[in-house]
């Protein structure tokens, strides 16, 4: 066999949000890594994703994750030494009319939500409207988080790489892993063109590739690939600070929005598209941007004054269960994962990040991870 | 399957001379296509008609392509009632063997067995320190301001760039009694004598083009060629007020003017035919990404045929011929006769007008150099005011060399043009930044819409 074209302390399958963070932050803990990504770094999840900086609707049980999450966001761009137009402007979550016994689901996520660490602060009526002018008729209640905010998708995975990169990482793009494999105490992983890297702990963080690599370990998982419905305006006049969000447990409602620095409203959610991890390419199916745009106009009926200019979507890994696999291997030592996010990993993505390095630095996380364990699947199976 | 054959759903996107002539083809085999199209009337762009009211007849209008205009227009009139004709209408995606339409009624979705995408073709634009002052306009926007609404685009105009439709457009101007400053061919003479052995495949046409540049030398409109744009000097108040440029002696220049009309020959609009997923090749010829497709206009995707300038720039007497072609084409893998005598009477056609346009590249050649010497605060991307100095600094720091990932990090092709307008010398800034081949930087993604869609937008039928 040629010789491996580094020998690392850390292999990191997957050049995503989860694999750029988790290597800038175990390069600064001393650890030297090798970060391998098969097309360019923050391609597809996590450069195409709506943006939200939101720990609101998240479960309770990830709050801790998403605040120690959100703690790296306030300092990004001084650890990135790059702009990723992160702004904390507020997220808030509102409800419709005909469904009033949400309010009550907000009031009692709220109150629990207190003793996690996120605040929240409930509208109705014209508090509501005072504050909020651009809902519609049909939004009942808000649930509103200060501290919560968006930033920048196509950003922030590259800035996070390249500042892995200047703390002395490898990182490797267009290299396509198709094989990887424990040798004695080291994984050897095989790149498509034959190029081999080798490191005694491996770390798997690609998206909706995951479970190519980790059934290779015996620990297939139920991974279906989608895609964001995205789209965006022309740019006007910035007026909207917060980042928008529907609560509601139909789908096809599920939209938000947002405004940029640069006055363009971007728009998501609605129904997910289909995605092509083989190929590469997502793409946003026509009826589902008329979905999308139906529920806009029912959610902030003013937008319906502008146009969209552009559609897009990228590959996601759903899991069953919306949670994203998480933590060490089940079957073999030195392997660890951080992929499946299910379209909502871009908040928690530097959480995720750190709370892997500081699992593979030092064998524990004050993280639970219990959740997100991948034998959950392999229970299921058997 | 059956259903298919015997009663096809053909659409035939485009109206202009591409458009018309495939679904005149596809009549007379019986088949009743629907033609979308943008404009309000049928005949494209360089046919464009006038607003319904107005009354200038077509040689005032067409000048040496009157009678070729006439017969896009009466042809299509004559077959108008016959097809499924939807103008103002536009195609914004595809997908699922659908088209997606658009118009003041709503949203449609029209499904098709065929797909004659006849999509045309807009300016080829490299961008010039200034040019984003009020007053420049493309070579194309100021023909259509003169065609469809009588408008010159200033009381002194000044034409910049190079390829036939400088020339065409300049004349149009002094023949409508506009003022025109001058010519400007950043094309330097020799190449014209270089670009004969092809130009001859048309003579008819290269007469005409020798006739406009006569005309103009004749007007007393000066016409200089192996010129360099250095600025289009102005202000964001008060607009242009001229260009200062290099002549082929070396001298700098400046030359006054209230507007300027630039361009660089076409560029196919192919965003339709990526959408539609087809795949593209790079022609070295002319430096840019096309469709792939067939002699006949067969498309890598089953069922998409493309036509026209929309397919690639080969003006639009071959647009005639290439739209028939296309739907014969399909028409024969619908399982209809064709005659291959006539195939072959069209293809040979064609081949003379892909020469010829092989001698209008080596003539009038998109100036790629340009892209590398524009200075850093020169505005490339003229929707997200991104200048070649971001999309350097993008390319220096990050290593972003291919066009989508410039874009990501930079907003170039970001806007509502979607990079049709900045997309080529975006690239042109990113390889000559990089030092890599053109090709190499990849294209831009179409995605949709094609064109901005209102969020308002329901269902026809809907309110």
């Amino acid at each position: 066999m040629a010789n491996p074209v580094s020998v690392s302390d850390v292999l990191i399958i997957g050049g995503g949000l989860m694999g750029a963070s988790a290597a800038l932050f175990l390069r600064q803990r001393g650890r030297s890594v090798t970060l391998l990504e098969s097309d360019l770094v923050g391609r597809q999840a996590s450069g195409t994703n709506f943006g939200n900086v939101r720990r609101q609707g998240r479960p309770l049980h990830q709050l801790p994750l998403a605040n120690r999450a959100l703690a790296i966001w306030r300092r990004a761009n001084e650890l990135l030494s790059a702009d990723v137009e992160y702004l904390q402007s507020g997220h808030i979550r509102v409800c419709y009319r005909e469904r009033p016994e949400n309010i009550a689901k907000m009031e009692e996520y709220a109150a629990e939500a207190r003793h996690v660490g996120l605040d929240l602060e409930l509208l109705t009526g014209n508090a509501l409207r005072d504050r909020f002018p651009f809902f519609g008729p049909d939004v009942l209640a808000g649930s509103y988080s200060a501290m919560d905010g968006h930033a920048n998708p196509r950003l922030t995975a590259p800035a996070f790489a390249r500042a892995a990169q200047r703390a002395g990482a490898q990182v490797f793009e267009n290299t396509r892993i198709i094989h990887a494999a424990k040798q004695g105490t080291d994984f050897v992983v095989t790149a498509e063109d034959g190029r081999t890297f080798q490191a005694p702990v491996l770390l798997i963080t690609a998206g909706a590739w995951g479970n190519k690599l980790s059934q290779q370990f015996g620990e297939p998982v139920p991974i279906t690939p989608r895609g964001p419905n995205m789209s965006v305006t022309e740019p006007v006049p910035y007026a909207i600070a917060p980042a928008v969000g529907v609560m509601t447990p139909v789908e096809e409602e599920t939209v938000y929005f947002r405004q940029v620095a640069r006055g363009n409203i971007i728009l998501g959610g609605s129904t997910r598209g289909p995605s092509y991890p083989d190929q590469y390419r997502a793409y946003v199916l026509p009826q589902n941007t008329m979905k999308q745009l139906k529920q806009i106009r029912r959610l902030a009926p003013a937008l319906a004054n502008l146009n969209i200019i552009r559609v897009w979507s990228g590959i996601e890994g759903y899991l069953p269960d919306s949670l994203p696999v998480m933590g060490p291997s089940a079957t073999t030592s030195g392997l660890f994962y951080a992929f499946g996010f299910s379209g909502s990993g871009f908040q928690i993505g530097p959480g995720v990040g750190e709370t892997m390095a500081e699992l593979i630095d030092t064998g524990t996380t004050s993280i639970d991870l219990s959740h997100y364990d991948i034998a959950r699947f392999q229970k299921v199976e058997s | 399957m059956a259903d298919r054959e015997i009663n096809p759903r053909v659409v035939v996107v485009g109206a202009g001379p591409a458009g018309v002539r495939a679904a005149q083809t596809l009549l007379a085999a019986g088949i009743r296509p629907v033609v979308i199209d943008e404009a309000a009337r049928a005949g494209g762009q360089i046919y464009r008609r006038q607003p319904a009211n107005f009354r200038r007849n077509h040689q005032a209008l067409y000048g040496t392509e009157a009678a070729r205009a006439q017969a896009v227009h009466d042809g299509f009139d004559a077959i108008a009632s016959a097809v499924d004709y939807r103008p103002d209408t536009l195609v914004w995606n595809i997908a699922d063997g659908q088209v997606w339409t658009a118009s003041e009624k709503g949203y449609a979705t029209v499904a098709y067995d065929a797909l004659i995408l006849c999509t045309g073709a807009t300016d080829r634009l490299m961008p010039v320190n200034g040019w984003h002052y009020a007053g420049t306009y493309s070579l194309g926007a100021a023909q259509v301001a003169l065609k469809a609404q009588a408008c010159a685009i200033g009381a002194n105009v000044l034409f910049m760039g190079s390829g036939p439709l400088l020339y065409l457009v300049a004349s149009q101007y002094v023949k409508a009694g506009a003022k025109v400053a001058a010519v400007l061919d950043t094309s330097p003479f020799s190449n014209r004598l270089r670009a004969a052995v092809d130009l001859i495949a048309q003579p008819a046409i290269l007469a005409d083009g020798v006739a406009l540049t006569r005309a103009l030398a004749k007007a007393g409109v000066p016409v200089l060629t192996g010129v360099t744009p250095l600025e289009i000097t102005g202000d964001t108040d008060g607009g242009v007020n001229g260009a200062r440029v290099r002549l082929a002696d070396g001298t700098e220049r400046h030359f006054a003017a209230d507007a300027v009309a630039l361009g660089y020959h076409l560029r196919p609009e192919t965003q339709l035919a990526d959408l539609a997923r087809c795949d593209f090749a790079f022609d070295a010829k002319t430096r840019q990404w096309l469709p792939r497709r067939d002699p006949d206009g067969r498309a890598s995707v089953a069922g998409v045929y493309l036509a026209g300038d929309g397919a690639r720039i080969l003006g639009a007497r071959s647009a005639e011929v290439s739209g028939r072609l296309a739907a014969l084409a399909a028409l024969a893998d619908l399982g209809r006769p064709v005659d291959p005598l006539t195939l072959t009477h069209l293809r040979r056609q064609v081949a003379s007008y892909a020469r010829f346009a092989r001698g209008l590249a080596t003539a009038f050649p998109w100036p790629h150099e340009q892209a590398a010497n524009l200075p850093d605060e020169a505005i490339v991307c003229r929707c997200e005011a991104v200048t070649a100095g971001d999309l350097r600094r993008v390319v220096n720091e990050t290593g972003a060399k291919e066009a989508n990932r410039a874009k990501a990090f930079s907003r170039v092709g970001m806007g509502r043009c979607q990079g049709r307008y900045c997309g080529h010398a975006g690239a042109e800034v990113i390889a000559a930044c990089a030092n890599i081949p053109v090709e190499q930087v990849g294209r831009l993604r179409g995605q949709a819409p094609v064109k901005p869609l209102p969020v308002a937008i329901a269902p026809e039928g809907e309110e």
